[in-house]
Formats: structure tokens, C-alpha cells, sequence
């Protein structure tokens, strides 16, 4: 079965007081998903996630991991689950060996099985120099990447990483994010951010939370759809009158913003740009700019979360 | 998965400066009180021997010394205990084992054995100075087994009223003070005059003093049973319960 339901998530809620951190929530993910969660802070991603791993308990609603419902069987689901939290559960007195050993054995590995899987785990998270020296010595990257390890050393179905990227330094976040793809393929994982660029170079899935409940949920080709239409800003040293550019094929609409540049609006998919310079060649414009504007996935998700702000 | 914990803690223990500084002190402390009390014995050795029925080397040395012994360890439970689960807490390294398939009850249980091998090393040490005496003379071991087996009892109910008091605060200082108050406070309150026999059963000393005396009783033994039982048994409630706070 490749599509096997590995969490499955009814009607969650999660109270803190008054105020609901987590509203009815349903979600379903599979093997082969990775899953983020997107939203501002405060949407209520940790504490959803907090209770998947089983280190907060719901107010209400259920949680199937692998086929185990938490509450009612909570080894056997726990024992399927690797976890990340916000901040890496790590011993700054231990070793990074020592670490790994200690996550290892927690989650069930027989000492025998534990070291090859740790000289696994270190090698895939590029951890492998670094075994010997204290994790309390180690850079805040090699530490976010041990939280990594020991949360995959048991190889689990399910991987749950709680803004694994954050303060990482660019070449580090891309080796996080080559990873998290990978265990994607065979496990499922499910991730946390606040940043759009992390959903869209690791997710297959996005669902968008805003105040604990879910606004967007969908595939990311999906979304990647749905945006609506782009635009492209073009110099021109000699431009045409305005309205020869409003004749131009998809362009919805033409904003001059003066210095010879222009903003052409366009419906999704037209092949405007190479129109564009073989006119400007054709007739002399003389073009010195051209921008893709396509409104960004980021835009997006600022619109949609702030929409609903102000419709709710 | 008992143990994997139990380990843990007692390296993480060992790799602090804490534990050897507090081992080092408590061993220095009690070999000055030791050879005082070897000096004394010699003093009124002679008028002893003229005596029927008189005490000997393990009543007023091996006694004593675990009479010292038992206010040390008034001392060094709180700071062994301290960082348990405080710690814990405060670093979120405490995710890990809540997220883990481990119930409660192993998480206090691994803690509690990883802090009590600690304090058994103290103690042993501690109960290995009279034994040195046996080269010289001829020592009671029945005594000083019970004594020992008081020593161990002691510390491990000292150690399961710590480890309740590091659950409730992510303060490692503040459990610290809160479990030396209330051993403190255990162990005096049988200090008032009106000796009612509630405060005098409540002390962890008074059933400290009858083992001394090589006096195994059941009611003794019971007590320490009681004392551990209970904290720990509060501990697994609190861990449980920190699921559904924060």
C-alpha cells in the first residue's frame, strides 16, 4: 500500500482558557506526503503538533497514528511517531553519540540495532564529524540537526518536525530541506513554518491555519494553480503609445509607472515576455527591463490570511 | 526502558561538576567526623572495659557516624534531586521522553533509580569507613547492616520527595529549597515536647534511630516504603498531568 493513511486527525480542539488555540481540526496524511503547515505565529501550528507527537493532550477530537489511536493505545502510536519539537530535546552535557543512543533506545531499539542506525542517521544528516563532541559545544545548525537525527533514528512512519529549518544558515537550510524530501518518499512527514518559500521547496501538501483552524488545504501544484493572474514589468527606452500595449495578447491591463516602465497585467500562462522582446526588437523600443511579477505564493497567503482576518 | 533513563541520569549526573563536588565534600566531611569519633572511643576505651554490658566500637563509632551521615544526606538529596525533571522542563528536553513511547511511570522510575544509585554510592562510602576498624577489632556487622540498610532507606525516601518537588517548578533552585524545607521540616517535627505519636511516626530519623540500634522492624521499613511510595506515585500524577497544561 503506498497510500496508507498515516495520520489521520478528527475534529481536534485544543483550548487555552478562553482562547482556542487549535479549532476543529481534520486532516489526513499519507505515506509519501510531506505535509506543511503554514501560518502566522500564533495560528496554532506547535500546538497541533504538539499534540500529534503526544506531549499535549487534546480537549477534544481524536488522533490516529498509523492505524493507533494516541489516547487509547498511546505506546504503540508513540512508538510510530519521531518528533522535532520548536526546540531540540537535547542533552548539552552528552555527546552527539550518546544523544542518538539515548533516542534510540527510548524509542525501542535493541542495543544491537541501535549503533548501525546511528551511523545511519549521522551520515544522512551530516553529522557524521561531529559524534564525538559535546552538543552543547556544537553550532546552533549541527544542534538543530542532531534534534533531526534523533527524531528519525527509529525510523518512523511518521515525522513530525516543528519548524525544522529555523536559525539555519542558507546552504544548511537547503541541506535540511534535500533531506526532509527524501524521508518524504518512504515515511510521511508533516512540518511546521511560518515561510512559504520552506512549503513550496519541501511539500507536496500545504494546509494553511489561521487562529487554529484551516483555511487552505490542499496539494501544492493545486495552489500553485490557483494564483491569480501575474503581471510583468517592462523599461522601454522609446515606448509605444499606451494603448498599443493594451492591444498585446492576454494583457488584462496596463499601469505606466513613469521612466519609460510599465506594468503589464496578464491572465496565468501567457507566453507574454517572448512577445514582448521580439516586439520591442521589431519596432525599436529599445527594452531595458523585464521583470516577471507573477504574484507570488507569499503575496497569496498574506491575502488569504489576511482576507479571512478581516472577513471573520 | 527503566534503565535506558536511569543511565542517562546518571551520566548526565557524573558529567557535572555537581556530583563529584558534592561526593568529595560529603567523603572529606565524613572521615574528619569518623576519626573524631575513633579518637573518642580511645579516650574512654579503659573505663569501658570495667563496665557489664557496655557499648562497643559499633555503637559509638559506626552510630554516630551514620547519625552524621543521615543530616548529610538532608543535604546532598536536595541538590541530586534539584534538576530531575526542573531541568528537564525548563531546557524542553522533556519533549523527548513525552513524546516517546514511555509511560510516566518509567520516565519517575528511571529517574529515581539513576539518582538513587548516586546516593547509595555516597552512603556506601560512608559505610565502608567503620569497616576499616575490623583489621583492629571485632565489629558487629548485624548492627552496622541494619545501619547501612537505614542509610539506604533514608536516602531513598529523601530522593522520591526530591523528585516530586523537581516536577513542580522548572526552578531547579526552588526545588532544591522546597525539598530541603520539607525534609527539614520532617525530620523536626518530632522535636516538639508534647511527643503525640503522629509527628513522632511522621520523622524520617526516629525510624533512622531504631535501625541504628539494630533494630529491623517491619514498621520501620514500612515507613520508608510509605514516604517512597507516595512521592513517586504523586510524580507520575503531576508528569501525567503536565500533558494537559502547557
Amino acid at each position: 500500500m503506498i497510500n496508507k493513511t498515516l495520520v489521520q486527525v478528527e475534529r481536534l480542539t485544543r483550548r487555552y482558557g478562553e482562547h482556542r488555540a487549535v479549532d476543529d481540526l481534520s486532516f489526513t496524511l499519507r505515506r509519501g506526503q510531506v505535509l506543511g503547515l503554514l501560518g502566522p505565529n500564533g495560528a496554532g501550528k506547535s500546538t497541533t503538533l504538539r499534540m500529534l507527537a503526544g506531549v499535549l493532550a487534546p480537549d477534544a477530537g481524536r488522533i490516529v497514528i498509523n492505524g493507533r489511536d494516541l489516547l487509547d493505545q498511546p505506546r504503540q502510536a508513540r512508538q510510530a511517531i519521531g518528533y522535532l519539537p520548536e526546540q531540540p530535546p537535547l542533552y548539552r552535557e552528552l555527546t552527539v553519540d550518546e544523544q542518538l543512543y539515548y533516542s534510540a533506545r527510548l524509542h525501542g531499539l535493541s542495543r544491537t540495532a541501535s549503533h548501525p542506525a546511528i551511523a545511519r542517521v549521522k551520515e544522512r544528516c551530516g553529522l557524521a564529524e561531529v559524534g564525538k563532541r559535546l552538543i552543547g559545544h556544537l553550532s546552533k545548525g549541527y544542534q538543530q540537526r542532531t534534534g533531526l537525527a534523533q527524531a528519525i533514528v527509529h525510523t518512523p512512519p511518521v515525522i513530525i518536525l516543528d519548524e525544522p529549518t529555523i536559525g539555519l544558515d542558507p546552504i544548511q537550510i537547503q541541506g535540511i530541506r534535500t533531506l526532509i524530501r527524501e524521508l518524504g518518499r518512504k515515511q510521511g512527514v508533516i512540518l511546521s513554518t511560518h515561510l512559504l518559500s520552506e512549503v513550496q521547496s519541501t511539500c507536496t501538501h500545504v494546509h494553511i491555519l489561521r487562529a487554529g483552524r484551516l483555511v487552505y488545504a490542499g496539494a501544492l501544484a493545486e495552489l500553485e494553480q490557483q494564483r491569480p493572474s501575474a503581471s510583468l514589468r517592462i523599461g522601454l527606452n522609446a515606448p509605444p503609445p499606451i494603448a498599443e500595449l493594451e492591444q498585446l495578447p492576454r494583457v488584462t491591463q496596463v499601469e505606466e509607472l513613469g521612466e519609460g516602465q510599465f506594468r503589464l497585467h496578464h491572465s496565468p500562462g501567457a507566453l507574454l515576455h517572448r512577445i514582448l522582446v521580439e516586439l520591442a526588437y521589431d519596432h525599436g523600443w529599445d527594452l531595458w527591463e523585464l521583470t516577471p511579477e507573477r504574484e507570488s505564493l507569499e503575496q497569496m497567503f498574506v491575502n488569504l490570511t489576511l482576507n479571512q482576518e478581516t472577513a471573520g | 526502558m527503566i534503565l535506558t533513563i536511569a543511565a542517562r541520569e546518571w551520566r548526565s549526573l557524573f558529567l557535572s561538576p555537581l556530583a563529584w563536588t558534592v561526593l568529595a565534600a560529603q567523603q572529606g566531611l565524613m572521615a574528619w567526623i569518623f576519626l573524631l569519633l575513633v579518637q573518642d572511643f580511645q579516650a574512654v576505651q579503659g573505663r569501658l572495659a570495667g563496665l557489664e554490658n557496655a557499648p562497643g566500637v559499633t555503637d559509638l563509632v559506626a552510630a554516630p557516624l551514620f547519625r552524621v551521615a543521615a543530616w548529610g544526606l538532608l543535604l546532598v538529596t536536595p541538590l541530586a534531586t534539584m534538576r530531575l525533571f526542573s531541568m528537564e522542563r525548563r531546557t524542553r528536553s522533556l519533549d523527548l521522553l513525552l513524546s516517546a513511547p514511555v509511560s510516566a511511570s518509567e520516565m519517575v522510575l528511571g529517574k529515581y533509580l539513576g539518582t538513587m544509585l548516586f546516593l547509595w554510592i555516597g552512603a556506601s562510602l560512608a559505610g565502608l569507613m567503620p569497616l576499616a576498624l575490623a583489621f583492629g577489632t571485632t565489629l558487629d556487622f548485624g548492627k552496622l547492616l541494619a545501619g547501612l540498610l537505614g542509610l539506604s532507606l533514608l536516602a531513598a525516601g529523601f530522593a522520591a520527595v526530591g523528585l516530586y518537588l523537581s516536577t513542580l517548578t522548572v526552578q531547579p533552585i526552588a526545588a532544591a529549597a522546597a525539598t530541603f524545607g520539607l525534609l527539614l521540616g520532617l525530620s523536626v517535627v518530632d522535636l516538639q515536647e508534647t511527643t503525640s505519636r503522629l509527628f513522632g511516626y511522621l520523622s524520617p530519623l526516629r525510624h533512622y534511630d531504631a535501625l541504628l540500634l539494630g533494630l529491623v522492624n517491619s514498621a520501620d521499613l514500612a515507613y520508608y516504603l510509605l514516604l517512597s511510595v507516595l512521592f513517586l506515585g504523586l510524580a507520575i500524577r503531576r508528569i501525567d498531568d503536565l500533558r494537559l497544561r502547557d
